[in-house]
């Protein structure tokens, strides 16, 4: 993407230590350095909290309860959760679920970038095109949505590449142009881009006017300033959201079940459909939901680190 | 220096009744001003009087409403053609820009990239300079407003002055032959402001033309080889810094340094 591009600084090399100079920008720095004060010797009897204990004693006694019911209460069966969790077709609803999830974030965040720097075009007609797609994108439910893209076959039983109202070039049945994949694909993709491009916008516009004047007076072309000076920075505050957006969409993904495309939860209730032990197989997909957005909230993490560049202090460097 | 004017050399800043307004707001009411080759001229005036307007003007960040302005004998922002003015495309604004460098009250370095990649950013990507040529470009320009040591600081980790610094080279690594400075050291510690016009003097001793707004009158006094006051986006009167700093025609002038004094 966009950011990827930036070339990497010379790290490693030796830094000199920092001259003691006003920090010139207040940053997360004077909040790391802020910590508790606590190490003075005081001879005196410490406040106790019965509160904490009393909520304490209760969320233990209620989680005990549950994993007790969850042990005990046969109708969990456990055992068939183990037989299904790893399973041939769920590991392949599962690796569905994944190869959607990143296409469809693709798209998202691609369209995104787009839609918002259309939005902010000084053309009105751009700029007002943008919004509508926003509008409506986020106007209408998500599974009205991919039901549409699945039955576009029905709108237009036939799709042709050609000049607007003129001769067509290439054309088509619907129906093989736009398979499952690509209903559900466009379907997650496009929506997602409209809300990434609020995301993205929001980035863009708390980048300082200044970073643009001194680009411009460099002699940058606006392009090249979006993409080397102002993208960059809006990263720090775009790929926050945009992690919450992917979390989210690996759940949102499970929609597309009810167009029958075969990805983790549809593939469970292939399963369940045919042996009746719906609770299980919804824990087994449950258990790969939780395990796959557990692995997401930590890549996350490190994208936000490598994006603070130049903001945050270079680890090691905090005193 | 004004000598070169005189010898028919094309003056490096023209400003011919130059207009600006904000909507209702006139910021600049008929400015005239010529800055020749190798001078230094050193802006003053109250705030709101327009300097930063003017300055930003020259380089076409600010579009003039009206009235003419040429930087080396070239429009700003427009061309004659046949006798009509047309409005340059943005891409040959752009490379009218990399004549003029410009330093910021604010320094605006990037935030995200080094203090060496904010030098080379600009000559690699828009002047296609090697990447090999433009790095020992960069180091040359670092050891000369005294960061060799610091190539790798991001900006957050130097003090102002620093910054300020940074800022200045990255300009001048661009080889402008007009360089405009926006009160370069107001947002500075009192005592980082001296290592920031020490390299100013160098810049000037040089030969560098340069356009400073500046509340630095002691800078003014000995770098400048003409002050021009401003009030209420009118030239009020230009003169040699002996003058016009300490026996100005204007009683604004006078009215305005006895308060800055
Ligand atoms: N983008 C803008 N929109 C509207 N008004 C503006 C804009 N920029 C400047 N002005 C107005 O134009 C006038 C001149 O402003 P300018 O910044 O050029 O003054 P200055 O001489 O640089 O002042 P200072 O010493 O405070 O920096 C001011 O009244 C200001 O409010
Ligand atoms: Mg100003």
């Amino acid at each position: 993407m966009t950011a990827a591009d930036a070339s990497p600084p010379e790290r490693g090399a030796a830094v000199p230590p920092l001259a003691p100079a006003p920090a010139p920008t207040p940053g997360p720095a004077a909040v790391a350095t802020a910590g508790t004060g606590v190490g003075v010797d005081v001879d005196a009897v410490p406040l106790r909290h019965p509160g904490r204990w009393a909520a304490g004693v209760v969320i233990l006694v209620l989680a005990a309860m549950g994993v007790h019911s969850l042990v005990t209460n046969p109708n969990f069966q456990w055992g068939t959760v183990g037989d299904y969790l790893f399973a041939e077709p769920v590991l392949r609803g599962m690796w569905a679920t994944v190869y959607l999830t990143v296409i469809a974030m693709a798209i998202g965040i691609v369209g995104g970038i787009g839609l918002a720097i259309l939005r902010m075009s000084p053309n009105p007609v751009v700029a007002g095109a943008a919004w509508l797609y926003i509008w409506f994108f986020r106007g209408t439910p998500l599974l009205v949505q991919i039901l549409f893209w699945s039955f576009i076959g029905a709108l237009y039983p036939r799709l042709s590449l050609g000049i607007p109202f003129g001769p067509s070039f290439v054309s088509g049945d619907a129906n093989h142009i736009v398979p499952l994949f690509a209903a559900a694909v466009l379907g997650l993709g496009l929506n997602e881009a409209a809300y990434m491009a609020e995301i993205v916008r929001a980035g863009i516009n708390g980048v300082d006017a200044g970073q643009t004047e001194a680009a411009s007076a460099l002699g940058m072309p606006r392009a090249l300033t979006l993409r080397r000076i102002v993208l960059p920075q809006a990263m720090r505050t775009i790929i926050p959201p945009t992690g919450n957006e992917t979390i989210s969409m690996l759940k949102t993904t499970s929609l597309v079940s009810v167009i029958s495309y075969n990805e983790l939860l549809n593939a469970t209730r292939l399963i369940y459909a045919r042996n009746f032990q719906t609770v299980p197989l919804l824990i087994v997909a449950a258990l790969w939901y939780l395990a796959l957005t557990s692995v997401l909230t930590a890549g996350q993490h490190q994208l936000e680190r490598r994006f603070a560049r130049g903001i945050l202090p270079r680890v090691g460097e905090r005193r | 220096m004004s000598a070169d004017l005189a010898a028919g050399a094309v003056p490096m800043v023209r400003a011919e009744r130059v207009r600006k307004s904000f909507g209702q707001h006139v910021a600049l009411r008929e400015v005239s001003l010529t800055v020749a080759p190798g001078e230094v001229t050193c802006l003053i005036g109250p705030s709101g009087s327009g300097k930063t307007t003017f300055l930003r003007c020259i380089n076409h960040l600010e579009r003039i409403s009206g009235g003419r302005l040429e930087v080396d004998g070239e429009l700003v922002g427009y061309r004659e053609h046949r006798g009509r003015i047309r409005e340059l495309r943005p891409r040959d604004i752009a490379r009218k820009r990399r004549e003029i460098g410009m330093v910021f009250q604010r320094f605006n370095l990037f935030p995200h990239l080094t203090a060496l990649e904010n030098i080379i950013e600009a000559p690699v990507r828009v002047r296609a300079e090697r990447r090999s040529a433009a790095t020992q470009r960069g180091r040359a320009l670092l050891a000369r407003v005294g960061l060799a040591d610091r190539a790798d600081a991001y900006p957050a980790e130097l003090s102002g002055g620093q910054q300020q610094r940074v800022a200045i080279a990255r300009a001048l690594a661009m080889r402008p032959k007009l360089m405009l400075f926006d009160e370069p050291t107001s947002a500075l510690d009192p005592e980082l402001v001296g290592e920031v016009l020490e390299i100013m003097r160098q810049l000037a001793a040089e030969g560098m033309t340069m356009l400073v707004v500046t509340h630095e009158l002691g800078f003014a006094r000995e770098a400048a080889d003409t002050v021009v006051f401003m009030d209420a986006g009118t030239v009020v009167e230009v003169g040699p810094p002996a003058t016009l700093l300490t026996a100005p025609a204007h009683e604004r002038t006078r009215a305005f340094l006895s308060k800055v004094l």
